[in-house]
């Protein structure tokens, strides 16, 4: 029973989504996600991490014995993250030094040996790397929406620190939505992350809620196509 | 809650909810009359505010949980959150620090988590510690206490700070609000003075600030009551109080130059209103007569710590907040004896049968 190609994009993006339905990789999800540009920066990491581990792990999964395969995956993803850490530190050093210890952390993020293991040792190349790409631009679609929601009401900007990214025209990128002084400080601390994500996910299960009461023909369909190709 | 019952026992509860809620405001009015003695109509313009937030909110919630409101609303547990809410903030606070707290007190820490009786956590002191770290600038400006004759602003200059965020005219901040006693203490000692050198200004009483010492007196007025009409025990009370005494006088005794007298903890700050109306919260505090005691004792102890060592000056919120996570394992573990059974036996003689 393989997956269709839609059925990895919505698993990836929607469905499955890491972040907010396997929760796993909240450790960085959450301490990194106090402004947009930090949160785009490790998603991107992220995301890149994924493909290549998943292509990686998939191109050899008829060769790792499946006693060692475990330390197999940590190696090649231990490596991906350190070849990732190192072009960080070159290219992006301001963005590198804010997210410090949470670029090496990559590497211990579930959600990556997971799809590895769950996915990527058990499907062709493409299709890995397919999936990879798909839960990449899942997490950081989260990270992103927790980082906006933070930084707005955490300190009335967004996009701050963008030159950190995107060069010296990112200055123009930050927009500032209310003075800084009125921001409401819990978001930008930890627990503020927890309940800006616990929004997250009741927003996301009250959108399913609510798309499976009115069920759309679009959704009908792709499910028909499923079940023909299952 | 009242049922009719048609067989035995025919004992009707002597304490209905929406009761014992409107016992402790009746309680709460002295102390809140001598706080607005003592730091201007600024504290009755942000109790009237936060009781008409809390139960706004209530309202809201309620009905948004399609639940009966004008029952629930006649349990009075809002009017009292958002109440004691009113009392923590500093009385010139703006009113949407009181909107923010309070959103948070009731929505948050009370009906996300079901309600009037399954709140962990005590819903006042949620709101308080939620806008206390957001707002450090907002939650500074208490005023000087002095008498209200003397009070810079009026009432309804005091309506108009609280609505606007700035003051009235060409008045300063820095003119209108002062140190607490405990921001002077922690800042003295820091500065290298004396406790000897800190209480020597003017302002300073027996204890502590005379119009804080006054304060807490007519909260314990208030605090004696519920306990006259047992609506409260002692245990919790006392615990707390004994746990801030006992502590500081010990470090006192120690070292009296760079720690506080225990009076000045006990009369500083909010441990007086904490000990009888915060920690005494039926829901969230532990109910077993021994898990009371430690449950109060701890809120005590942390309150000296925080004090003393930690990063707020005051930090009755905090205590009792982390003591509510405490209370349930508290009461698991202090059990009190069921009656006709040995201490965690089986009742005497049931082995035979």
């Amino acid at each position: 029973m393989n997956p269709t190609l839609t059925d990895i994009i919505r698993d990836g993006l929607w469905n499955n989504n890491p972040g907010l339905v396997q929760l796993l990789g909240l450790c960085p999800l959450l301490a990194i996600s106090g402004t947009m540009v930090n949160a785009i920066g490790l998603g991107i990491a992220t995301t890149l991490t994924l493909l290549l581990s998943n292509v990686l792990v998939s191109t050899i999964r008829r060769h790792a014995r499946p006693e060692i395969r475990i330390p197999v995956y940590v190696l090649i993803i231990a490596s991906i993250v350190t070849a990732i850490e190192l072009a960080m530190n070159a290219w992006f050093h301001g963005l590198f030094l804010i997210l410090g210890i949470f670029i090496p952390l990559i590497v211990t993020n579930c959600a990556i040996i997971g799809r590895a293991e769950a996915f990527a040792s058990r499907n062709s190349v493409p299709r890995a790397a397919l999936d990879g790409l798909m839960m990449g631009l899942g997490f950081t679609g989260v990270l992103i929406a927790l980082g906006a929601l933070r930084e707005i009401l955490g300190q009335g900007t967004l996009m701050d620190n963008a030159h950190l990214l995107f060069g010296e025209w990112g200055h123009n990128l930050t927009i500032q939505i209310y003075p800084s002084e009125h921001g409401f400080l819990l978001a930008l601390l930890p627990p503020g992350a927890f309940m800006a994500m616990g929004l997250l996910i009741a927003a996301k299960n009250w959108i399913d809620q609510h798309t499976a009461t009115e069920p759309e023909p679009t959704t009908d369909e792709s499910r028909a196509e499923a079940s023909e190709t299952a | 809650m009242r049922f009719r019952t048609q067989s035995s026992p025919h004992v009707i509860p002597a304490h209905s909810v929406g009761g014992v809620m409107r016992q402790v405001l009746m309680a709460l009015v002295p102390g809140t009359l001598a706080m607005t003695w003592f730091f201007g109509w600024g504290v009755l313009v942000n109790v009237l505010l936060g009781v008409l937030f809390a139960v706004a909110f209530e309202a809201a919630m309620v009905a948004a949980r399609k639940r009966p409101v004008m029952a629930t609303l006649a349990d009075n547990s809002a009017i009292v959150t958002g109440w004691l809410f009113a009392l923590a903030i500093p009385p010139l606070a703006p009113f949407w620090v009181t909107l923010i707290g309070i959103a948070f007190a009731i929505i948050v820490a009370k009906h996300l988590y079901g309600g009037l009786g399954y709140n962990p956590f005590n819903p006042a002191m949620v709101g308080y510690v939620v806008v206390l770290v957001s707002f450090p600038r907002e939650m500074a400006l208490w005023p000087a206490a002095t008498t209200l004759p003397e009070s810079p602003l009026t009432l309804w200059q005091s309506l108009q700070t609280v609505l606007t965020g700035s003051l009235p005219g060409a008045q300063e901040w820095d003119a209108v609000t002062r140190a607490t006693p405990l921001d002077a203490m922690r800042e003295g000692l820091v500065s290298g003075r004396t406790v000897g050198e800190i209480t020597a200004s003017p302002l300073f009483g027996t204890f502590t600030e005379t119009g804080w010492e006054w304060v807490g007196n007519f909260f314990l007025l208030g605090g004696l009551y519920l306990l006259f009409r047992r609506i409260i025990h002692w245990h919790i009370p006392v615990a707390v109080i004994l746990g801030v005494a006992i502590p500081a006088g010990f470090f006192w005794l120690l070292d009296p130059d760079s720690f506080a007298s225990p009076a000045f903890h006990v009369f500083s700050g909010a441990v007086i209103i904490g000990a009888f109306f915060i920690a005494t919260d039926p829901v969230s505090a532990s109910t077993t007569p021994l898990g009371r005691i430690l449950y109060g004792a701890g809120i005590g102890v942390l309150i000296f710590v925080i004090r003393t060592w930690g990063g707020y000056p005051d930090a009755v919120a905090f205590a009792v907040l982390l003591m509510n996570m405490v209370a349930p394992t508290l009461d698991h573990l202090t059990r009190p004896r069921v009656f006709g059974r040995t201490r965690g036996g089986p009742p005497p003689g049931d082995g035979h049968a």
